[in-house]
Protein backbone atom coordinates (compact mmCIF):
# COMPACT_ATOMS: atom_id res chain seq x y z
CA UNK A 1 0.00 0.00 0.00
CA UNK A 2 2.58 2.28 1.21
CA UNK A 3 4.85 1.75 -2.02
CA UNK A 4 1.78 1.80 -4.02
CA UNK A 5 0.88 5.28 -2.84
CA UNK A 6 4.48 6.66 -3.44
CA UNK A 7 4.50 5.68 -7.22
CA UNK A 8 0.96 6.76 -7.76
CA UNK A 9 0.80 10.44 -6.04
CA UNK A 10 2.03 12.83 -8.81
CA UNK A 11 1.93 10.38 -11.61
CA UNK A 12 -0.27 12.20 -13.89
CA UNK A 13 -0.90 15.11 -12.19
CA UNK A 14 -0.39 18.56 -14.59
CA UNK A 15 2.57 20.74 -14.08
CA UNK A 16 0.96 24.10 -13.73
CA UNK A 17 -2.38 24.18 -13.86
CA UNK A 18 -3.79 27.31 -12.93
CA UNK A 19 -7.00 28.89 -12.16
CA UNK A 20 -9.13 29.99 -15.10
CA UNK A 21 -12.30 31.42 -15.59
CA UNK A 22 -12.63 28.93 -18.78
CA UNK A 23 -12.00 26.49 -16.45
CA UNK A 24 -14.02 27.48 -13.52
CA UNK A 25 -16.83 27.59 -16.22
CA UNK A 26 -16.07 24.16 -16.98
CA UNK A 27 -16.08 23.05 -13.31
CA UNK A 28 -19.76 25.11 -12.97
CA UNK A 29 -20.73 23.28 -15.73
CA UNK A 30 -19.99 19.98 -14.18
CA UNK A 31 -21.93 20.71 -11.19
CA UNK A 32 -25.04 22.11 -12.17
CA UNK A 33 -25.63 19.09 -14.78
CA UNK A 34 -24.60 16.15 -11.86
CA UNK A 35 -27.45 17.45 -9.62
CA UNK A 36 -30.95 15.10 -10.18
CA UNK A 37 -32.55 18.33 -8.46
CA UNK A 38 -31.51 20.51 -11.34
CA UNK A 39 -32.77 18.49 -14.20
CA UNK A 40 -36.04 17.39 -12.53
CA UNK A 41 -36.51 21.18 -11.75
CA UNK A 42 -35.71 22.41 -15.60
CA UNK A 43 -37.86 19.64 -16.83
CA UNK A 44 -40.63 21.00 -14.72
CA UNK A 45 -40.12 24.52 -16.02
CA UNK A 46 -40.31 22.86 -19.65
CA UNK A 47 -43.79 21.03 -18.62
CA UNK A 48 -45.11 24.16 -16.89
CA UNK A 49 -44.44 26.65 -19.90
CA UNK A 50 -46.01 24.18 -22.75
CA UNK A 51 -48.87 22.71 -20.73
CA UNK A 52 -50.42 25.89 -19.39
CA UNK A 53 -49.33 27.27 -21.90
CA UNK A 54 -51.43 24.96 -24.49
CA UNK A 55 -54.54 24.98 -21.82
CA UNK A 56 -55.12 28.41 -21.48
CA UNK A 57 -55.17 28.72 -25.32
CA UNK A 58 -57.56 25.65 -25.63
CA UNK A 59 -59.45 27.36 -22.41
CA UNK A 60 -59.58 31.07 -24.17
CA UNK A 61 -60.62 29.46 -27.53
CA UNK A 62 -63.66 27.81 -25.76
CA UNK A 63 -65.12 30.75 -23.99
CA UNK A 64 -63.99 33.26 -27.09
CA UNK A 65 -67.89 33.89 -27.42
CA UNK A 66 -68.42 35.31 -23.97
CA UNK A 67 -65.64 37.45 -23.97
CA UNK A 68 -66.39 41.49 -23.75
CA UNK A 69 -65.64 43.74 -26.63
CA UNK A 70 -62.88 45.18 -24.60
CA UNK A 71 -61.32 42.10 -23.81
CA UNK A 72 -61.03 41.00 -27.35
CA UNK A 73 -59.65 44.56 -28.88
CA UNK A 74 -57.06 44.16 -26.04
CA UNK A 75 -56.41 40.04 -26.86
CA UNK A 76 -53.11 38.77 -26.94
CA UNK A 77 -52.56 35.69 -28.56
CA UNK A 78 -48.69 35.42 -28.16
CA UNK A 79 -48.70 36.30 -24.74
CA UNK A 80 -51.45 34.05 -23.68
CA UNK A 81 -49.77 30.98 -25.02
CA UNK A 82 -46.80 32.03 -23.10
CA UNK A 83 -48.40 32.22 -20.04
CA UNK A 84 -46.75 28.98 -18.43
CA UNK A 85 -44.08 31.71 -18.20
CA UNK A 86 -45.97 32.46 -14.50
CA UNK A 87 -45.19 28.83 -13.08
CA UNK A 88 -42.02 28.62 -14.65
CA UNK A 89 -40.17 31.37 -13.32
CA UNK A 90 -40.81 30.12 -9.90
CA UNK A 91 -38.93 26.51 -10.90
CA UNK A 92 -35.80 28.44 -12.67
CA UNK A 93 -36.03 31.03 -9.36
CA UNK A 94 -35.96 28.36 -6.99
CA UNK A 95 -33.16 26.60 -9.23
CA UNK A 96 -31.37 29.72 -9.13
CA UNK A 97 -31.01 30.01 -5.49
CA UNK A 98 -30.32 26.52 -4.78
CA UNK A 99 -27.37 26.51 -7.66
CA UNK A 100 -25.68 28.72 -4.64
CA UNK A 101 -27.16 28.35 -1.62
CA UNK A 102 -27.12 24.42 -1.68
CA UNK A 103 -23.53 24.77 -1.91
CA UNK A 104 -23.91 26.52 1.43
CA UNK A 105 -26.22 24.27 2.91
CA UNK A 106 -24.16 21.21 2.42
CA UNK A 107 -21.03 22.93 3.34
CA UNK A 108 -19.52 22.60 -0.74
CA UNK A 109 -18.57 26.56 -1.00
CA UNK A 110 -15.69 25.34 1.82
CA UNK A 111 -14.71 22.95 -1.31
CA UNK A 112 -15.36 25.70 -3.85
CA UNK A 113 -14.01 28.59 -2.17
CA UNK A 114 -11.00 26.73 -1.16
CA UNK A 115 -9.80 25.86 -4.83
CA UNK A 116 -10.92 28.95 -6.19
CA UNK A 117 -9.68 31.32 -3.24
CA UNK A 118 -9.89 34.23 -5.98
CA UNK A 119 -14.01 33.67 -5.26
CA UNK A 120 -15.34 35.77 -8.13
CA UNK A 121 -14.75 33.81 -10.93
CA UNK A 122 -16.93 31.03 -9.18
CA UNK A 123 -19.88 33.45 -9.10
CA UNK A 124 -19.38 34.51 -12.82
CA UNK A 125 -19.16 31.36 -13.40
CA UNK A 126 -22.31 30.08 -11.93
CA UNK A 127 -24.19 33.00 -13.35
CA UNK A 128 -23.09 32.55 -16.86
CA UNK A 129 -23.98 28.69 -17.01
CA UNK A 130 -26.89 28.83 -15.26
CA UNK A 131 -27.83 31.42 -17.60
CA UNK A 132 -26.88 29.62 -20.32
CA UNK A 133 -28.71 26.51 -19.45
CA UNK A 134 -32.28 28.25 -18.55
CA UNK A 135 -32.12 30.84 -21.96
CA UNK A 136 -31.65 27.49 -24.11
CA UNK A 137 -34.33 25.54 -22.37
CA UNK A 138 -36.84 28.60 -22.15
CA UNK A 139 -36.38 29.69 -25.90
CA UNK A 140 -37.24 26.00 -26.48
CA UNK A 141 -39.55 25.62 -23.86
CA UNK A 142 -41.45 29.33 -25.31
CA UNK A 143 -41.00 28.08 -29.03
CA UNK A 144 -43.27 24.65 -28.43
CA UNK A 145 -45.57 26.07 -25.76
CA UNK A 146 -46.29 29.41 -28.96
CA UNK A 147 -46.48 26.70 -31.59
CA UNK A 148 -48.91 24.78 -29.23
CA UNK A 149 -50.82 27.41 -28.34
CA UNK A 150 -51.16 29.38 -31.73
CA UNK A 151 -52.71 25.57 -32.83
CA UNK A 152 -55.40 25.67 -30.05
CA UNK A 153 -56.01 29.55 -30.85
CA UNK A 154 -56.54 28.94 -34.85
CA UNK A 155 -60.11 27.26 -34.26
CA UNK A 156 -61.38 30.83 -33.46
CA UNK A 157 -58.54 32.18 -36.16
CA UNK A 158 -57.27 33.82 -33.21
CA UNK A 159 -53.62 32.88 -33.93
CA UNK A 160 -50.64 34.82 -35.05
CA UNK A 161 -47.51 34.01 -37.00
CA UNK A 162 -43.71 33.73 -35.29
CA UNK A 163 -43.22 36.21 -38.10
CA UNK A 164 -46.09 38.80 -37.08
CA UNK A 165 -44.07 42.04 -35.20
CA UNK A 166 -43.09 42.06 -32.65
CA UNK A 167 -44.07 38.30 -31.86
CA UNK A 168 -40.43 36.98 -31.72
CA UNK A 169 -39.54 39.25 -29.39
CA UNK A 170 -41.75 38.66 -27.03
CA UNK A 171 -40.82 35.02 -27.54
CA UNK A 172 -37.32 35.49 -26.93
CA UNK A 173 -37.89 38.45 -23.92
CA UNK A 174 -40.03 35.86 -21.85
CA UNK A 175 -37.08 33.08 -22.27
CA UNK A 176 -34.69 36.20 -21.53
CA UNK A 177 -37.23 37.40 -18.02
CA UNK A 178 -37.26 33.75 -16.50
CA UNK A 179 -33.61 33.40 -17.05
CA UNK A 180 -33.44 37.27 -15.08
CA UNK A 181 -35.37 35.89 -12.32
CA UNK A 182 -33.58 32.55 -12.34
CA UNK A 183 -30.31 34.80 -12.38
CA UNK A 184 -32.10 37.19 -9.44
CA UNK A 185 -32.59 33.81 -7.55
CA UNK A 186 -28.41 32.97 -7.73
CA UNK A 187 -27.83 36.58 -6.66
CA UNK A 188 -30.64 36.35 -3.44
CA UNK A 189 -28.52 33.00 -2.39
CA UNK A 190 -25.58 34.36 -2.68
CA UNK A 191 -26.43 37.66 -0.49
CA UNK A 192 -28.77 35.51 1.79
CA UNK A 193 -26.93 31.54 2.03
CA UNK A 194 -29.88 30.62 2.79
CA UNK A 195 -32.29 28.83 0.84
CA UNK A 196 -35.72 29.17 2.39
CA UNK A 197 -34.54 32.89 3.54
CA UNK A 198 -33.93 33.67 -0.10
CA UNK A 199 -37.09 31.84 -2.18
CA UNK A 200 -39.23 33.58 0.49
CA UNK A 201 -37.62 37.23 -0.32
CA UNK A 202 -37.70 35.96 -4.62
CA UNK A 203 -41.58 34.78 -3.83
CA UNK A 204 -42.42 37.82 -2.19
CA UNK A 205 -41.03 39.85 -5.11
CA UNK A 206 -42.53 38.24 -7.76
CA UNK A 207 -45.54 37.20 -6.08
CA UNK A 208 -46.19 39.84 -2.94
CA UNK A 209 -45.30 43.05 -4.07
CA UNK A 210 -47.45 43.35 -7.26
CA UNK A 211 -50.29 42.80 -4.58
CA UNK A 212 -49.42 45.13 -2.52
CA UNK A 213 -48.51 48.01 -5.19
CA UNK A 214 -51.95 47.42 -6.83
CA UNK A 215 -53.51 47.82 -3.97
CA UNK A 216 -51.94 51.60 -3.57
CA UNK A 217 -53.89 54.69 -4.46
CA UNK A 218 -54.18 55.55 -8.00
CA UNK A 219 -51.27 58.40 -8.47
CA UNK A 220 -48.80 55.92 -7.06
CA UNK A 221 -49.90 53.06 -9.20
CA UNK A 222 -47.10 53.93 -11.23
CA UNK A 223 -44.47 52.23 -8.42
CA UNK A 224 -45.78 48.89 -10.42
CA UNK A 225 -43.81 49.60 -13.77
CA UNK A 226 -40.17 49.36 -11.60
CA UNK A 227 -41.28 45.85 -10.20
CA UNK A 228 -39.56 42.78 -11.94
CA UNK A 229 -42.97 40.95 -11.77
CA UNK A 230 -44.28 43.96 -14.45
CA UNK A 231 -40.76 43.56 -16.41
CA UNK A 232 -41.86 39.72 -17.07
CA UNK A 233 -45.48 41.18 -18.78
CA UNK A 234 -43.63 43.84 -20.33
CA UNK A 235 -41.50 41.73 -22.45
CA UNK A 236 -44.54 38.95 -23.27
CA UNK A 237 -47.10 41.47 -24.89
CA UNK A 238 -47.14 42.14 -28.37
CA UNK A 239 -50.63 43.96 -28.05
CA UNK A 240 -49.94 46.79 -26.15
CA UNK A 241 -51.75 48.45 -23.48
CA UNK A 242 -52.01 51.59 -21.79
CA UNK A 243 -51.38 49.35 -18.67
CA UNK A 244 -48.25 48.01 -18.90
CA UNK A 245 -44.74 49.83 -19.96
CA UNK A 246 -43.31 49.20 -22.65
CA UNK A 247 -41.09 46.02 -23.66
CA UNK A 248 -37.43 48.10 -23.43
CA UNK A 249 -38.79 49.50 -20.12
CA UNK A 250 -39.19 45.98 -19.05
CA UNK A 251 -36.10 45.45 -20.21
CA UNK A 252 -34.18 48.06 -18.48
CA UNK A 253 -35.77 47.37 -15.33
CA UNK A 254 -35.01 43.75 -14.89
CA UNK A 255 -31.54 44.40 -15.99
CA UNK A 256 -30.81 47.06 -13.47
CA UNK A 257 -31.89 44.52 -10.58
CA UNK A 258 -29.63 42.09 -11.98
CA UNK A 259 -27.21 44.61 -11.60
CA UNK A 260 -27.44 45.77 -8.36
CA UNK A 261 -28.30 42.60 -6.84
CA UNK A 262 -25.43 40.38 -8.85
CA UNK A 263 -22.81 43.68 -7.97
CA UNK A 264 -24.19 43.16 -3.88
CA UNK A 265 -23.53 39.26 -3.74
CA UNK A 266 -20.04 39.93 -5.40
CA UNK A 267 -18.57 42.55 -2.98
CA UNK A 268 -20.34 40.40 -0.16
CA UNK A 269 -19.23 37.03 -1.48
CA UNK A 270 -15.20 38.39 -1.03
CA UNK A 271 -15.54 39.89 1.96
CA UNK A 272 -17.20 37.48 3.80
CA UNK A 273 -16.07 34.54 5.44
CA UNK A 274 -17.21 31.13 3.76
CA UNK B 1 5.11 23.18 -8.34
CA UNK B 2 8.16 21.10 -10.05
CA UNK B 3 9.88 18.60 -8.45
CA UNK B 4 12.82 20.81 -7.66
CA UNK B 5 11.35 23.22 -5.84
CA UNK B 6 9.64 20.85 -3.65
CA UNK B 7 13.60 19.75 -2.76
CA UNK B 8 14.82 23.12 -2.50
CA UNK B 9 12.03 22.93 0.52
CA UNK B 10 11.32 26.83 0.12
CA UNK B 11 7.18 25.44 0.51
CA UNK B 12 6.01 26.92 4.35
CA UNK B 13 3.61 28.00 6.38
CA UNK B 14 4.25 31.08 8.08
CA UNK B 15 1.80 32.83 10.63
CA UNK B 16 2.36 35.84 12.09
CA UNK B 17 0.07 38.09 15.07
CA UNK B 18 -3.12 36.46 13.31
CA UNK B 19 -5.99 36.97 15.31
CA UNK B 20 -9.76 35.99 14.38
CA UNK B 21 -12.74 37.69 15.99
CA UNK B 22 -16.32 36.76 15.98
CA UNK B 23 -18.14 39.79 17.63
CA UNK B 24 -16.82 40.57 21.02
CA UNK B 25 -15.27 36.63 21.27
CA UNK B 26 -12.15 36.23 20.27
CA UNK B 27 -11.24 32.93 18.77
CA UNK B 28 -7.20 33.28 17.90
CA UNK B 29 -5.37 35.85 19.19
CA UNK B 30 -1.58 36.85 18.66
CA UNK B 31 -0.55 32.97 17.02
CA UNK B 32 2.27 33.10 15.16
CA UNK B 33 3.96 30.09 14.51
CA UNK B 34 6.00 28.07 11.38
CA UNK B 35 5.03 24.86 9.74
CA UNK B 36 8.22 23.61 7.56
CA UNK B 37 8.54 21.04 5.19
CA UNK B 38 9.83 17.25 4.99
CA UNK B 39 7.85 16.70 8.36
CA UNK B 40 4.57 15.96 9.70
CA UNK B 41 3.35 19.11 12.10
CA UNK B 42 0.36 18.37 14.51
CA UNK B 43 -1.63 21.53 15.39
CA UNK B 44 -2.53 20.34 18.78
CA UNK B 45 -5.59 21.70 21.00
CA UNK B 46 -8.55 20.96 22.87
CA UNK B 47 -11.60 21.58 20.82
CA UNK B 48 -12.92 24.87 20.79
CA UNK B 49 -8.79 25.95 20.84
CA UNK B 50 -9.23 27.78 17.45
CA UNK B 51 -7.71 25.13 15.28
CA UNK B 52 -9.89 24.89 12.92
CA UNK B 53 -10.28 29.02 12.64
CA UNK B 54 -7.02 29.28 12.17
CA UNK B 55 -7.06 26.40 9.15
CA UNK B 56 -9.48 28.47 7.28
CA UNK B 57 -7.52 31.47 7.98
CA UNK B 58 -4.44 29.72 6.31
CA UNK B 59 -7.11 29.03 3.28
CA UNK B 60 -8.68 32.04 2.78
CA UNK B 61 -11.88 31.17 3.70
CA UNK B 62 -11.91 33.55 6.95
CA UNK B 63 -10.06 37.09 7.09
CA UNK B 64 -8.12 37.39 10.01
CA UNK B 65 -9.21 40.46 12.07
CA UNK B 66 -5.03 41.20 12.33
CA UNK B 67 -1.82 39.85 10.92
CA UNK B 68 -1.54 37.69 8.27
CA UNK B 69 -0.73 33.90 7.05
CA UNK B 70 1.28 33.06 3.97
CA UNK B 71 1.78 29.74 2.35
CA UNK B 72 4.95 29.55 0.23
CA UNK B 73 5.45 33.19 0.73
CA UNK B 74 2.50 34.34 -0.53
CA UNK B 75 -1.37 34.74 0.84
CA UNK B 76 -3.40 31.81 -0.33
CA UNK B 77 -5.80 34.05 -1.91
CA UNK B 78 -2.97 34.81 -4.52
CA UNK B 79 -1.82 31.66 -5.51
CA UNK B 80 -2.42 31.33 -8.96
CA UNK B 81 -2.79 27.57 -9.06
CA UNK B 82 -4.04 27.10 -5.54
CA UNK B 83 -4.85 22.67 -5.64
CA UNK B 84 -1.07 22.58 -6.34
CA UNK B 85 0.13 24.84 -3.65
CA UNK B 86 -2.32 23.29 -0.63
CA UNK B 87 -4.42 20.46 -0.77
CA UNK B 88 -6.87 20.95 2.03
CA UNK B 89 -9.42 18.48 4.54
CA UNK B 90 -11.40 20.57 6.81
CA UNK B 91 -13.08 18.89 9.39
CA UNK B 92 -16.30 19.89 8.77
CA UNK B 93 -18.00 18.04 5.43
CA UNK B 94 -17.73 19.79 2.23
CA UNK B 95 -19.48 18.34 -0.60
CA UNK B 96 -22.71 18.20 -1.78
CA UNK B 97 -25.01 15.57 -0.61
CA UNK B 98 -26.18 14.93 -4.24
CA UNK B 99 -23.80 14.98 -6.27
CA UNK B 100 -21.69 11.60 -6.82
CA UNK B 101 -18.12 11.07 -5.50
CA UNK B 102 -16.86 10.84 -9.09
CA UNK B 103 -18.49 14.17 -10.11
CA UNK B 104 -17.77 16.18 -6.90
CA UNK B 105 -13.84 15.38 -7.47
CA UNK B 106 -14.24 16.45 -11.14
CA UNK B 107 -15.90 19.47 -10.54
CA UNK B 108 -12.80 20.67 -8.41
CA UNK B 109 -10.67 19.00 -10.93
CA UNK B 110 -11.92 20.84 -13.25
CA UNK B 111 -10.87 24.34 -11.86
CA UNK B 112 -7.36 23.76 -12.44
CA UNK B 113 -7.50 21.81 -15.79
CA UNK B 114 -6.40 18.65 -13.93
CA UNK B 115 -7.59 15.66 -16.13
CA UNK B 116 -10.15 13.01 -15.91
CA UNK B 117 -7.39 10.14 -15.44
CA UNK B 118 -6.17 11.72 -11.98
CA UNK B 119 -9.40 12.12 -10.64
CA UNK B 120 -9.81 8.33 -11.50
CA UNK B 121 -6.38 7.94 -9.90
CA UNK B 122 -6.84 9.82 -6.63
CA UNK B 123 -10.53 7.55 -6.05
CA UNK B 124 -8.44 4.37 -6.47
CA UNK B 125 -5.50 5.75 -4.43
CA UNK B 126 -8.16 6.40 -1.44
CA UNK B 127 -10.10 3.05 -1.79
CA UNK B 128 -13.46 4.45 -3.04
CA UNK B 129 -13.40 3.63 -6.59
CA UNK B 130 -16.64 0.97 -5.78
CA UNK B 131 -18.58 3.82 -4.77
CA UNK B 132 -16.91 6.56 -6.87
CA UNK B 133 -20.79 6.37 -9.03
CA UNK B 134 -22.72 6.40 -6.14
CA UNK B 135 -24.31 9.93 -4.51
CA UNK B 136 -21.95 11.31 -1.27
CA UNK B 137 -24.85 12.16 0.60
CA UNK B 138 -24.95 8.30 1.45
CA UNK B 139 -21.31 8.02 2.88
CA UNK B 140 -19.96 6.83 6.15
CA UNK B 141 -18.15 9.68 7.97
CA UNK B 142 -15.04 7.05 7.25
CA UNK B 143 -15.87 7.45 3.43
CA UNK B 144 -16.48 11.29 3.69
CA UNK B 145 -13.29 11.83 5.38
CA UNK B 146 -11.63 9.40 2.23
CA UNK B 147 -13.23 11.62 -0.16
CA UNK B 148 -11.75 14.51 1.27
CA UNK B 149 -8.46 12.89 1.09
CA UNK B 150 -9.06 12.22 -2.27
CA UNK B 151 -9.82 16.02 -2.78
CA UNK B 152 -6.77 16.84 -1.32
CA UNK B 153 -4.64 14.90 -2.97
CA UNK B 154 -6.08 15.88 -6.65
CA UNK B 155 -3.26 18.36 -7.46
CA UNK B 156 -0.52 16.43 -5.89
CA UNK B 157 0.08 19.77 -3.44
CA UNK B 158 2.93 20.36 -1.95
CA UNK B 159 1.46 21.45 1.47
CA UNK B 160 -1.30 19.45 3.13
CA UNK B 161 -3.56 20.90 5.74
CA UNK B 162 -5.97 18.88 7.03
CA UNK B 163 -8.52 19.46 9.82
CA UNK B 164 -8.93 16.10 12.10
CA UNK B 165 -8.07 13.51 9.41
CA UNK B 166 -8.54 10.63 11.35
CA UNK B 167 -12.28 11.49 12.77
CA UNK B 168 -14.77 8.71 11.89
CA UNK B 169 -11.66 6.32 9.93
CA UNK B 170 -12.11 2.85 11.16
CA UNK B 171 -8.28 1.47 12.33
CA UNK B 172 -7.67 0.30 9.16
CA UNK B 173 -8.31 3.67 7.60
CA UNK B 174 -6.73 5.21 10.11
CA UNK B 175 -3.37 3.36 9.99
CA UNK B 176 -3.63 3.81 6.42
CA UNK B 177 -3.68 7.87 6.65
CA UNK B 178 -0.94 7.59 9.40
CA UNK B 179 1.25 6.03 6.43
CA UNK B 180 0.31 8.42 3.82
CA UNK B 181 0.77 11.42 5.96
CA UNK B 182 4.48 10.36 6.93
CA UNK B 183 5.01 9.76 3.31
CA UNK B 184 3.85 12.61 1.75
CA UNK B 185 6.62 14.41 4.71
CA UNK B 186 9.51 12.20 3.52
CA UNK B 187 8.77 13.09 -0.16
CA UNK B 188 9.45 16.77 1.41
CA UNK B 189 6.07 18.08 1.34
CA UNK B 190 5.02 20.13 3.75
CA UNK B 191 2.08 18.30 6.09
CA UNK B 192 -0.27 20.20 8.82
CA UNK B 193 -2.75 18.40 10.48
CA UNK B 194 -4.60 19.27 13.67
CA UNK B 195 -6.04 16.83 16.51
CA UNK B 196 -7.41 16.94 20.37
CA UNK B 197 -5.62 14.06 20.99
CA UNK B 198 -1.98 14.41 22.12
CA UNK B 199 -1.89 10.17 21.84
CA UNK B 200 -2.89 10.62 17.88
CA UNK B 201 -0.29 12.90 17.30
CA UNK B 202 2.64 10.72 18.53
CA UNK B 203 1.48 8.07 16.70
CA UNK B 204 1.35 10.76 13.04
CA UNK B 205 3.65 13.89 14.21
CA UNK B 206 6.82 15.11 14.56
CA UNK B 207 6.50 18.86 15.39
CA UNK B 208 3.53 20.22 17.00
CA UNK B 209 2.14 23.48 17.14
CA UNK B 210 0.24 23.59 20.75
CA UNK B 211 -2.64 25.72 21.17
CA UNK B 212 -5.23 26.63 23.64
CA UNK B 213 -8.23 29.24 24.10
CA UNK B 214 -6.58 30.54 20.23
CA UNK B 215 -3.03 31.56 21.98
CA UNK B 216 0.33 29.47 21.22
CA UNK B 217 1.24 27.55 23.98
CA UNK B 218 4.31 25.79 22.56
CA UNK B 219 6.03 25.10 19.13
CA UNK B 220 8.02 22.04 20.14
CA UNK B 221 8.48 18.18 19.23
CA UNK B 222 6.75 15.33 20.31
CA UNK B 223 9.64 13.94 22.11
CA UNK B 224 10.19 17.48 23.81
CA UNK B 225 6.77 17.08 25.13
CA UNK B 226 7.50 13.64 26.90
CA UNK B 227 10.65 14.03 28.34
CA UNK B 228 9.65 17.62 29.99
CA UNK B 229 6.70 15.53 31.65
CA UNK B 230 6.70 15.81 35.80
CA UNK B 231 8.31 12.14 36.35
CA UNK B 232 5.79 9.12 37.07
CA UNK B 233 5.35 8.69 40.73
CA UNK B 234 5.41 5.13 42.11
CA UNK B 235 2.63 3.72 44.24
CA UNK B 236 3.91 1.93 47.39
CA UNK B 237 1.06 0.13 50.00
CA UNK B 238 2.79 -1.34 53.29
CA UNK B 239 1.47 -1.29 56.78
CA UNK B 240 4.74 0.40 58.01
CA UNK B 241 4.16 3.57 56.14
CA UNK B 242 5.62 6.27 58.67
CA UNK B 243 8.73 3.89 59.07
CA UNK B 244 9.28 3.99 55.10
CA UNK B 245 9.09 7.02 54.73
CA UNK B 246 12.08 8.27 56.97
CA UNK B 247 13.90 5.46 54.88
CA UNK B 248 13.04 7.18 51.62
CA UNK B 249 13.61 10.78 52.92
CA UNK B 250 15.70 12.21 50.94
CA UNK B 251 16.62 15.20 48.31
CA UNK B 252 14.48 15.37 45.43
CA UNK B 253 12.18 12.80 46.96
CA UNK B 254 8.72 13.53 47.47
CA UNK B 255 6.66 11.31 49.60
CA UNK B 256 2.87 11.60 49.84
CA UNK B 257 0.22 9.72 52.07
CA UNK B 258 -2.69 8.73 50.32
CA UNK B 259 -4.11 6.42 53.24
CA UNK B 260 -2.88 5.28 56.11
CA UNK B 261 -1.04 1.97 54.28
CA UNK B 262 -0.60 4.03 51.23
CA UNK B 263 2.38 6.33 49.67
CA UNK B 264 2.97 8.17 46.53
CA UNK B 265 6.65 8.35 45.73
CA UNK B 266 8.17 10.67 43.12
CA UNK B 267 12.18 10.66 42.92
CA UNK B 268 12.91 7.07 43.52
CA UNK B 269 12.38 4.36 41.10
CA UNK B 270 10.47 0.96 41.93
CA UNK B 271 13.89 -0.66 42.35
CA UNK B 272 15.19 1.70 44.62
CA UNK B 273 12.09 1.81 46.68
CA UNK B 274 12.14 -1.79 46.93
CA UNK B 275 15.53 -2.23 47.74
CA UNK B 276 15.57 0.52 50.48
CA UNK B 277 12.57 -1.23 52.24
CA UNK B 278 14.41 -5.19 52.05
CA UNK B 279 17.46 -3.29 53.60
CA UNK B 280 15.28 -1.81 55.99
CA UNK B 281 13.51 -4.71 57.13
CA UNK B 282 10.18 -3.39 55.88
CA UNK B 283 7.19 -5.45 54.27
CA UNK B 284 6.13 -3.69 50.98
CA UNK B 285 2.40 -5.26 49.94
CA UNK B 286 2.07 -3.45 46.83
CA UNK B 287 4.59 -1.58 44.67
CA UNK B 288 3.66 0.20 41.27
CA UNK B 289 4.88 2.34 39.06
CA UNK B 290 2.37 4.44 37.49
CA UNK B 291 2.67 5.49 33.99
CA UNK B 292 2.78 9.19 32.51
CA UNK B 293 0.43 8.84 30.03
CA UNK B 294 0.91 11.28 27.10
CA UNK B 295 -2.25 13.16 27.55
CA UNK B 296 -0.96 13.91 31.18
CA UNK B 297 2.37 15.03 29.12
CA UNK B 298 0.03 17.35 27.50
CA UNK B 299 -1.32 18.27 30.26
CA UNK B 300 1.40 19.68 31.66
CA UNK B 301 2.37 21.15 28.76
CA UNK B 302 -1.02 22.99 28.53
CA UNK B 303 -1.81 23.89 32.34
CA UNK B 304 0.03 27.31 32.79
CA UNK B 305 -1.33 28.50 29.66
CA UNK B 306 -4.54 27.50 30.32
CA UNK B 307 -4.85 28.87 33.43
CA UNK B 308 -3.46 32.46 32.60
CA UNK B 309 -5.62 32.20 29.45
CA UNK B 310 -8.50 32.02 31.94
CA UNK B 311 -7.47 35.13 33.60
CA UNK B 312 -6.89 36.84 30.87
CA UNK B 313 -10.40 36.13 29.64
CA UNK B 314 -11.91 37.25 32.98
CA UNK B 315 -9.88 40.36 32.61
CA UNK B 316 -11.44 40.90 29.12
CA UNK B 317 -14.81 39.94 30.12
Amino acid sequence: MTAQVNQTIGATAPAAGQVTQLRVLRSEWTKLTSLRSTVWTLAAALAFTVLLGAVLSRVTANDWPHYSAASMRTFDATATSLSGMYLAQLAIGVLGVLVISGEYATGMIRATLGVVPRRLPVLWAKVAVFAVACFGLMVVANLVAFTMGQAMLSSRHLDVALSDPGVLRAVLGTALFVTGIGVLGLALGTLLRNTPAAIAVLFGVLLVLPQIVGALPQRLARIGDYLPSTSGDALMQVVRTPDLPSPAHGLIVLLAYLVVTLAAAAVLLVRRDA
Amino acid sequence: MTATERERGDHMIEARGLEKRYGDRLAVHDLSFTVRPGRVTGFLGPNGAGKSTTMRMILGLDRPTRGEVRVNGRRYRDAVAPMHEVGVLLEARAVHTGRTAAKHLLALAQTHGISRRRVDEVIDMVGLTDVARKRAGGFSLGMGQRLGIASALLGDPATLILDEPVNGLDPEGIRWIRSLLRDLAAEGRTVFLSSHLMSEMALTATHLVVVGRGRLIAETTVDEVIAGASPAAVHVRTPQSAALRDVLAGTGVTVTATAADTLEVTGRTSVEIGEAARAAGLVLHELTPMQVSLEDAFMDLTRDAVEYATIGAEVQA
